[in-house]
């Protein structure tokens, strides 16, 4: 089940959604995936515990970095900010994006089309 | 970041992941409670949508790991607690691979010390030489020197002979050393540089006993000298002459045979002085054990072959009378001289039967794993509706077997060390410096690992057809035994090829045993038992000439006053069957003037004899008469001959007595009695001429006393010491009994039937428990049935045949091949193994019982267990 799930996303949506989302501000793990669901307005419905193997993996390549710290509400938290890498990554990933949109885009909608 | 400082920081890591997963869960739960659910209900409702908590943990983790190395772990760890939940089958699994996995390699150490590596010495790989006992020409140093000379495919050409039993005194005391003489040039054609000091070389040789040098083997100077440096240039005396002490060889040198490490080395050319015969004597085949050199580049050995041939080919017509020319073989110098094809041989037998033990455990396991993953098919369907992978599970099973292999391969090398190590040192016959080459190393590790992986994949890809066959939803429904229908399963040929290889095993052990027991009762022309030997060298003790033979009649003669002796004899160099020494000459027949050797009558054996000896060696007298004190110097010469001598150039018998024969001298002899024929060399030989010549007539300084007397070998042994105390308290004197001295000759016989019997019993212990494994499964999976049996009125002799029919006829079919195989293969044993012939119908008797009585103990607890059944409590139980 959870396989299928994250397999409505294409791979690297994840990661690219956390990104833009710390670019706009550092936050906890719980924050980001409200954050990610407001924003999609519940559209995208991602199973939360995908989101921690995703951290993972960018803490890893470096792209976000992790600090341990006091929430407002008083709780130990692990706060992740983006890193300058995670910044160049993020754009690249956005334009690449775009692109491949634009793309389908194009064949989804014939009657755009110069070909026609 | 490298996954190896992952390792370290992995725990903080995973701990980390924890408490965000946890403050995840409880924020949602918080917030649903916010919104106005229940506790129960929002934190079930948190869970629910934070997906599997396990899975995100372990992908997470993931991320961070080395991937297949862990899963790999992962296997091992989840492996060993299967194991562990069934001790019985880990451990005799474990014990089964220990016990192939260590014969093995027992086996590959022997190998590697006897045939893969070569001597000691820098670029042994160009080293040929000629062998013993291939062409009498070159065991004579007149003839060596010429080959030295006159061929052009040697760099430079050595040779080296025994210089055994020599006395060295050191000042201090003296003790009997075993040496080489060595030609000058031996140490630099060996490219070998002395640990200390200097080795002697071609220039210090100036003729004849010119050379009075001494270089020590590291060994001996570490056990005798105690590693002092300040030995060399020191002076010691051997056999009473003095010699200066110029170097000690390097540790890892030890002469240039393998079975025989020096305690010194001499030079050739001063072994007169020390016992050995006449060097410019061409004919004396005594005087060079072999030759050796490096090939010149580009010359082949066969080049080198024909090179040599062309030599000796001139020596015969130079010297027609003392040089017999066969042909020669030259060959790569292995350091086993001419055993090395029998010792190749039996390694090669050995190899083949050890590899068979693995298969046969192979195949034991394979059963017991097929048989393990079909009790475990409901949780492997189990775990494959719940979406493992076929591959996963696969490699699960894989890592038990390879598990179970590596613990045995652990368990097995450690075994063969330390008998590899025991080996190394072992002296298989007491006083003579000789010794198993074996040193285990690297090489074994390597060698165990591989068997032990190579093995683990052999067995556990056995069960592989039955997982991926498998269809988990008819199996869940069914039941495991839903299969047991099929007519020859996987199982049932692997039981049957190691029955087969069982029996192959146990037909050469019987096989093997049976010859050696028939060589220890077999004639050996004279009687071993009752008798004690004095080996004396008189040289030693510096006698030389005329007081030779005088010194040996004084202690025939006190020997003979010894209470209780019944008869004393004495007999030159070695008695038969000793040492595998023995002489032989070549004889012509009487009319014969051209006494080369290519006209001889017959080549017998050659012994030297006082009177008195054939009543002492317990050797039967056929015809005419045995030597007198007469039959000296200045009598006419005079023989026995053995029964095979006679016959062979005189007709029989009767017409021998009295006939006249030449020696290859010249000198005319007549025999004057002929004794039953006997062994002389070897117990596998063919009957043999043998000629006994009177000991006053042909003196040698070094001769065994035989005494013959039904006293305590021990008592007597003191008694003969205090007698030749009693004639000459400087002379060394060496007490064995003669069956004690036959050791040697039966020594390889013994190894073979103590290798091929622990084989044997290792693949009769492997049968067993394979039997029992099948026998035992296939009892426990039918139980059901077999109780609906009996209750339907079944006898006790039909149950017994539902339940164990095919085991027997496994065994049947099994154990027919296997006699047949063991009986082919059991003729690579005779070259080793005195009458060692599987056609004698003790040993196919043998195997028959020995396979039945196999199957009767495995069935046997089965079997009961069958007719134990209860029918009622069987058929309520389901």
């Amino acid at each position: 089940m959870t396989e299928n799930a994250t397999r409505d996303l294409f791979p690297g949506a994840l990661e690219m959604m956390i990104l833009e989302s710390l670019r706009r501000q550092p936050a906890h793990g719980y924050a980001l995936v409200q954050h990610i669901q407001q924003r999609s307005n519940n559209l995208l419905q991602v199973e939360e515990g995908s989101l921690y193997p995703a951290l993972q993996r960018l803490l890893k390549s470096k792209l976000v970095k992790a600090q341990w710290g006091v929430s407002a509400t008083n709780r130990r938290v692990r706060t992740y900010q983006i890193t300058a890498a995670g910044l160049r990554h993020l754009e690249r990933q956005i334009s690449s994006f775009e692109r491949m949109f634009e793309g389908i885009s194009l064949v989804l909608n014939p009657v755009d089309s110069p070909a026609s | 970041m490298t996954w190896f400082a992952n390792i370290f920081k992995r725990s903080k890591l995973y701990d980390d992941l924890n408490e965000e997963i946890s403050l995840h869960i409880e924020e949602r739960t918080e917030q649903l409670v916010g919104e106005g659910m229940s506790r129960a209900d929002a934190s079930r409702e948190a869970r629910r949508a934070f997906g599997n908590q396990t899975l995100v943990e372990e992908r997470s983790r993931a991320v961070w790991q080395w991937p297949t190395l862990e899963s790999i772990w992962g296997d091992a760890r989840f492996a060993s607690r299967q194991l562990r939940k069934s001790p019985g089958f880990a451990i005799a699994a474990v014990v089964t691979l220990a016990l192939a996995i260590g014969a093995n390699a027992v086996v590959f150490g022997i190998m590697d010390g006897l045939v893969l590596r070569s001597l000691n010495v820098p670029q042994a790989e160009s080293l040929y030489g000629t062998q013993y006992g291939d062409n009498p020409a070159w065991q004579s140093y007149a003839n060596y020197l010429d080959l030295r000379d006159r061929n052009r495919s040697f760099e430079d050409v050595a040779a080296f002979n025994f210089a055994l039993g020599v006395a060295m005194d050191t000042g201090k005391d003296a003790l009997v050393a075993n040496g080489f003489a060595a030609t000058g040039n031996y140490f630099d054609v060996l490219r070998v540089r002395p640990f200390l000091g200097r080795f002697f070389h071609a220039s210090d040789e100036h003729g004849t006993n010119s050379a009075p040098y001494v270089v020590l083997t590291w060994a001996y100077w570490h056990s005798r000298f105690h590693d002092d440096p300040s030995v060399v240039g020191r002076t010691v005396l051997l056999n009473k002459h003095p010699y200066a002490i110029v170097g000690v060889a390097p540790p890892e040198f030890k002469g240039t045979l393998l079975f025989i490490s020096p305690d010194f080395f001499m030079p050739i050319a001063n072994q007169q002085e020390l016992g050995g015969g006449d060097p410019k004597d061409r004919s004396n085949t005594g005087g060079v054990f072999e030759t050796f050199g490096h090939l010149k580049p580009g010359v082949t050995p066969a080049q080198a072959a024909a090179d040599v041939g062309a030599v000796s080919a001139y020596l015969e017509n130079t010297y027609p009378k003392q040089v017999a020319h066969k042909s020669t073989k030259i060959s790569r110098v292995s350091g086993l001289t001419a055993f090395v094809s029998g010792v190749r041989a039996f390694v090669a037998g050995l190899t083949l039967l050890a590899g068979l033990i693995l298969l046969a455990a192979c195949a034991n396991l394979g059963s017991l794993f097929a048989a393990r993953a079909a009790d475990r098919s409901r949780e492997v369907a189990l775990r494959l509706a719940l979406g493992a992978s076929r591959k996963r599970i696969l490699r699960q099973l894989l890592t038990e077997a390879v598990l179970i292999s590596l613990a045995g391969g652990a368990a097995g090398l450690m075994g063969s060390m330390a008998l590899l190590r025991k080996l190394s040192v072992w002296e298989p016959i007491s006083g003579a410096p000789i010794h198993l080459p074996v040193s285990p190393d690297a090489k074994l590790y390597w060698f165990a690992l591989a068997l032990a992986l190579v093995s683990g994949f052999l067995f556990g890809i056995v069960p592989v057809r039955q997982v991926i066959r498998a269809n988990p939803y008819e199996i869940v429904k069914a039941g495991s035994g839903a299969r047991m229908g099929r007519r020859v399963t996987v199982r049932d040929v692997l039981l049957a090829l190691q029955i087969a290889i069982c029996a192959v095993l146990v037909t050469s052990s019987l096989v093997a045993v049976r010859g050696l027991v028939r060589s220890l009762h077999s004639n050996y022309g004279f009687e071993p038992r009752d008798t004690m030997m004095a080996g004396v060298n008189l040289a030693m003790a510096g006698y030389s000439g005329d007081r030779v033979p005088a010194m040996q009649r004084r202690m025939i003669e006190a020997m003979q006053s010894i209470h209780g002796v019944q008869a004393v004899g004495l007999v030159n160099d070695y008695p038969p069957l000793v040492y595998t020494a023995g002489t032989r000459v070549s004889v012509f027949k009487e009319e014969t003037s051209d006494l080369k050797p290519a006209n001889a009558a017959a080549m017998p054996y050659r012994y030297g004899i006082s009177p008195g000896y054939f009543a002492a060696a317990g050797t039967s007298l056929l015809a005419g008469r045995s030597f007198t004190w007469q039959d000296d110097k200045n009598a006419p010469a005079v023989a026995v001959v053995n029964r095979t001598f006679g016959e062979r150039i005189f007709g029989s018998i009767d017409k021998a007595v009295g006939s006249m024969y030449k020696l290859a001298d010249g000198t005319h002899v007549q025999v004057v009695g002929v004794v039953e024929d006997g062994k002389y060399q070897a117990l596998t030989e063919d009957q043999q001429p043998a000629m006994f010549l009177p000991f006053l007539q042909t003196p040698t300084s070094s001769a065994y006393v035989v005494v013959r007397a039904q006293r305590d070998p021990q008592e007597l042994a003191e008694a003969m010491r205090s007698k030749v105390r009693g004639l000459d308290a400087g002379l060394p004197v060496d007490l064995e009994t003669w069956n004690r001295l036959l050791e040697t000759v039966l020594f390889p016989a013994r190894v073979a039937t103590m290798a091929l019997g622990v084989l044997g019993m290792m693949g009769a212990m492997l049968s067993i428990t394979g039997i029992f494994g099948m026998a035992a499964y296939s009892v426990s999976k039918r139980l059901r049935e077999l109780g609906i049996r009996m209750a339907l009125g079944a006898q006790r002799r039909e149950i017994v045949q539902a339940a164990l029919g095919r085991a027997f006829k496994l065994l049947v079919v099994g154990s027919a091949a296997g006699l047949l195989l063991g009986v082919l293969a059991t003729r690579v044993l005779a070259s080793i193994v005195y009458q060692a012939t599987p056609r004698d119908p003790l040993v196919l008797g043998g195997v028959v019982v020995a396979m039945t009585l196999l199957g009767l103990v495995a069935t046997w607890i089965p079997a009961q267990r069958a007719l134990s059944v209860n029918p009622l409590s069987l058929l309520r139980e389901e």
